[in-house]
């Protein structure tokens, strides 16, 4: 047993919402008219594309190949045609289309063929591989591949962490899917803890979901392996964030510019291990999740929804209210607004969020910042947003850079609770950018530099050459 | 007098001996100053400050003999982060030398290109590519969009687009809370 | 030994060469515009200050009164302050390219900061001893580095705030340095408690 939890700084305690989804059961979305897939599933990479437009496919065939080590495959979500590939509008902040391939069902529903991977019987790197052409990438967000995640490192690790925290608001879908799929999830921990060569596994779920951490302890009874454990950690936003998570149940605190295998721990979405566990035990990609649907809504709840159904196609299900007038992805602490009901479900969408003015009334305006300090007080990063804010204010990125920056993880505390309303987060995601685009200015202009010096240098060497021959 | 005189010029004897023993002692080689100016311009190399590139120029504004606000390309910010090295006045952008534009790449309309070769010779950054009398492309990635094979190009094949803001390289804008009409 | 002590805190805190004798104040507001730069350019005026008054009292001492030759003591500081902030240009230029960048043209006007001027030439009508006049030398230095560190400070600070457009630059420099003169007021009694 587990001794003591530890605590980390900050955080806050938002209204949890989630009654309101977490009570029915996961339904199953019925298959839309179309199937919208952007071929960047794994927020770094785009894959190769296989499939030409006029194409019949089956359910779970790969349509898009990895490329690169950062990349995962695509496969059809269900059999049908492809009817393009084309650039479509995709559930990214910036509402831009990036190029997809679009599919029309033809609601039969044929499958591949389905082998179990026998991962027992193989090296690990191959078992990598097999999960990175299965479309295996993290469900919590931020969709990097699990089959990086599951690599050695550089000292191994020992501790897998399955994050089943969901401290956001209103989100219900880990909850719902640790209370119904509890064995699935612990044969994919089961199945990672193989890969990875780890020691334990830690189980971390917030204590205001009882019935999610006795499903997931009966599961682990009826599992009988050794050193698994469920923890009940203390319902605080962001007990779900990554480094918070591995803090509250090993101690370890991460610093800047490491990641949690420096220290031996490896922190998986209960939904990607559920993911693995469907890939590896029945040989299916990755080609849906379980995503909630909440907010202003007649009948939210969990859907479990292909991976390229558009929203629009979704949103009757939950029934949404008149006057709902926005939609959110993700939460409210971190979510960002829906641009389009035409983009799709991507690996990465674990909620949708009804908004209304009533119930997410808009930001009031702006005050000005009154150094009160309670930015500082709830930063679970033990940061300083006040001045963080005032350089990004400014655009002086530089000062922004000195005070951490990159360290913050916008989780949204310090917005929550400033008393002018000041959106700080917007201010850090706009200084953050702005510093990512000056670096890739400054590479771009490294290697004009490169080239026109090698340039330069070929015309002398060509020029004192001429010269040569003319003497000679 | 006579004593005003010497000791004035003893002094200056001798510091002026100190002095030239440092200046050999600690002599210098190179302006490191060069390389700091070359490392803020956005190595676009148009020459549209009036020099063959971004060195000379950088190489002329260390000596002084250019100003700091005759690169287009750079921009205010390029501008405002020279004054800034160079501790003098910020400056807006000569009109004589251009304007900031969007950044943008050359594209060759490959049906109408004849094969020529004088973009490629024009390519400060070798970003063409082609040979006499075949098709010739411009690899779009090291394209700085100097607009230098523009000219030359003898049937106007080339012309200059715009970089589309992608999911790639969009950023978050600065938040601006919209004022709200008084009921 | 307390008289020294008082020399060097009375020209650093009580009598600070910036913000009570309101000297130097070219550099002050030229090369504070970044902590790094005032820190750099502090301590180029502590060498060549300490340099100065040291070098100035030999002269004066042994070259310029023995020789009734009182009338040409600025001429003669002026060339000796010259040479050595010359030296320490060459110096900088070698041992740190960055920070003689930094300095710019601040480095070779510290010839004609008056501060550096000035500090000598209150060693002699103060009639301080040799030891004196180096320690009132160097204590004027650190005060005026101080006061550029804590201007730096706070003008990398003010560059983010809202100040009134008609304000903005100078400005509210001169503002901020008013302000502070009259912080460093406070110390005019510290020799009471001698």
């Amino acid at each position: 047993m587990i001794a003591k939890l530890f605590k980390f700084k900050g955080g806050v305690k938002p209204d949890s919402h989630k009654d309101v989804s977490a009570a029915a059961p996961i339904r199953v979305a019925p298959l839309p008219s179309h199937l919208i897939i952007p071929l960047r599933q794994s927020a770094r990479a785009m894959a190769r594309c296989l499939v030409q437009p006029g194409q019949t496919v089956l359910k779970g065939e790969m349509i898009a190949a990895a490329e690169g080590p950062l990349c995962t495959a695509v496969h059809a979500p269900t059999s049908g045609t492809v009817r393009a590939i084309a650039p479509q509008p995709v559930p990214h902040p910036s509402g831009l289309p990036a190029p997809s391939i679009i599919i029309d069902p033809d609601g039969l529903e044929r499958w591949i063929e389905r082998r179990p991977f026998d991962y027992r019987c193989v090296p690990a790197q191959e078992t990598r591989n097999y999960l990175r052409d299965c479309g295996v990438v993290g469900l919590g967000g931020a969709g990097f591949p699990s089959h990086v995640k599951l690599g050695p490192g550089e000292k191994g690790i020992e501790t897998l962490i399955l994050n089943g925290a969901e401290c956001e608001p209103w989100i219900t879908c880990d909850d719902r899917l640790m209370r119904e799929r509890a064995d699935g999830i612990l044969a994919g921990a089961s199945i990672m803890r193989h890969i990875a060569g780890a020691r334990r596994i830690l189980v971390g779920i917030e204590d205001n979901k009882p019935q999610a951490i006795a499903s997931m302890r009966a599961a682990v009874q009826r599992l009988g392996e050794a050193d698994i454990e469920v923890v009940a950690v203390p319902t605080r936003y962001p007990a779900g964030g990554e480094k918070q998570l591995i803090r509250v149940l090993t101690g370890i605190e991460i610093p800047f510019g490491k990641l949690g295998t420096h220290f031996g721990v490896q922190c998986f979405n209960v939904g990607s291990a559920h993911a693995v566990f469907r890939a590896i035990a029945h040989g299916e990609p990755l080609i849906s999740r379980v995503l909630t649907l909440s907010g202003n809504m007649a009948h939210p709840g969990n859907f479990e929804a292909l991976i390229g159904t558009p929203i629009r196609e979704l949103l009757p299900l939950a029934e949404p209210r008149t006057d709902t007038d926005r939609y959110l992805m993700g939460g409210p602490m971190m979510g960002v607004a829906l641009l389009s009901l035409d983009t799709p479900v991507i690996k990465g969408t674990n909620c949708i969020l009804a908004g209304s003015p009533a119930l997410f009334p808009p930001p009031p305006p702006e005050m000005p910042c009154i150094r009160c300090g309670e930015c500082a007080k709830v930063c679970p990063a033990e940061l300083q947003p006040f001045e963080l804010y005032w350089f990004s204010r400014a655009r002086i990125f530089g000062k922004a850079q000195e005070y951490s920056l990159f360290d913050c993880i916008e989780c949204g505390c310090c917005s929550y609770v400033c008393p002018s309303r000041i959106p700080l987060v917007d201010y850090f995601r706009f200084a953050k950018g702005e510093i990512w685009a000056r670096e890739k200015e400054k590479a771009a202009a490294d290697i004009a530099r490169e080239r026109y010096e090698l340039r330069l240098a070929r015309e002398e060497r060509e020029k004192a050459e001429k010269a040569a021959k003319l003497a000679a | 007098m006579i004593e005003a005189l010497l000791v004035m010029a003893l002094g200056a004897v001798l510091l002026g001996a100190a002095l030239g023993y440092a200046a050999v002692r600690f002599r210098v080689e190179g302006d490191p100053l060069v390389e700091k100016i070359d490392a803020i311009l956005p190595q676009t190399q148009c020459g549209q400050c009036g020099f063959p590139g971004c060195k000379p120029y950088a190489t002329a504004i260390a000596k002084g003999e250019a100003e700091i606000n005759q690169c287009p390309p750079g921009g205010e910010e390029g501008i405002h982060k020279l004054a800034d090295l160079l501790g003098r006045e910020f400056k807006p952008l000569s009109a004589e030398h251009g304007i900031e534009k969007p950044k943008s790449v050359a594209i060759i309309d490959e049906q109408a290109c004849i094969g020529c070769t004088l973009c490629i010779q024009a390519c400060p950054v070798d970003a063409i590519v082609g040979a006499a009398k075949q098709m010739h492309t411009v690899v779009a990635a090291q394209c700085t969009g100097c607009e230098l094979c523009v000219a030359p190009c003898p049937v106007d094949c080339i012309r200059m687009e715009a970089i589309q803001e992608t999911v790639d390289t969009w950023k978050w804008k600065y938040p601006v809370i919209k004022l709200r009409q008084a009921a | 030994m307390t008289s020294y002590l008082f020399i060097v805190l009375g020209a650093v805190l009580v009598n600070n060469v910036v913000f009570v004798r309101i000297l130097g104040l070219c550099p002050f507001m030229g090369v504070s515009k970044k902590l790094e730069t005032a820190l750099g350019m502090g301590a180029a005026t502590t060498f060549v200050l300490t340099m100065a008054c040291g070098a100035s009292f030999v002269i004066d001492r042994w070259l310029l009164i023995p020789n009734h030759l009182e009338y040409l003591r600025t001429l003669s500081f002026i060339v000796t302050i010259a040479a050595i902030v010359q030296l320490t240009e060459l110096v900088i230029q070698k041992t740190s390219p960055l920070l003689h960048q930094v300095l710019g043209i601040y480095l070779p006007l510290i010839t004609t900061n008056c501060a550096v001027l000035g500090i000598p030439l209150l060693n002699v009508s103060l009639r301080h001893n040799f030891l004196e006049s180096l320690l009132f030398g160097f204590g004027s230095a650190v005060g005026f580095t101080l006061a550029l560190i804590l201007f730096a400070g706070i003008r990398e600070r003010l560059e983010a705030a809202d100040v009134p457009i008609h304000f903005r630059g100078t400005a509210i420099a001169m503002i901020t340095a008013g302000l502070m003169s009259l912080a460093f007021m406070g110390f005019a009694g510290l020799d009471k408690y001698k």
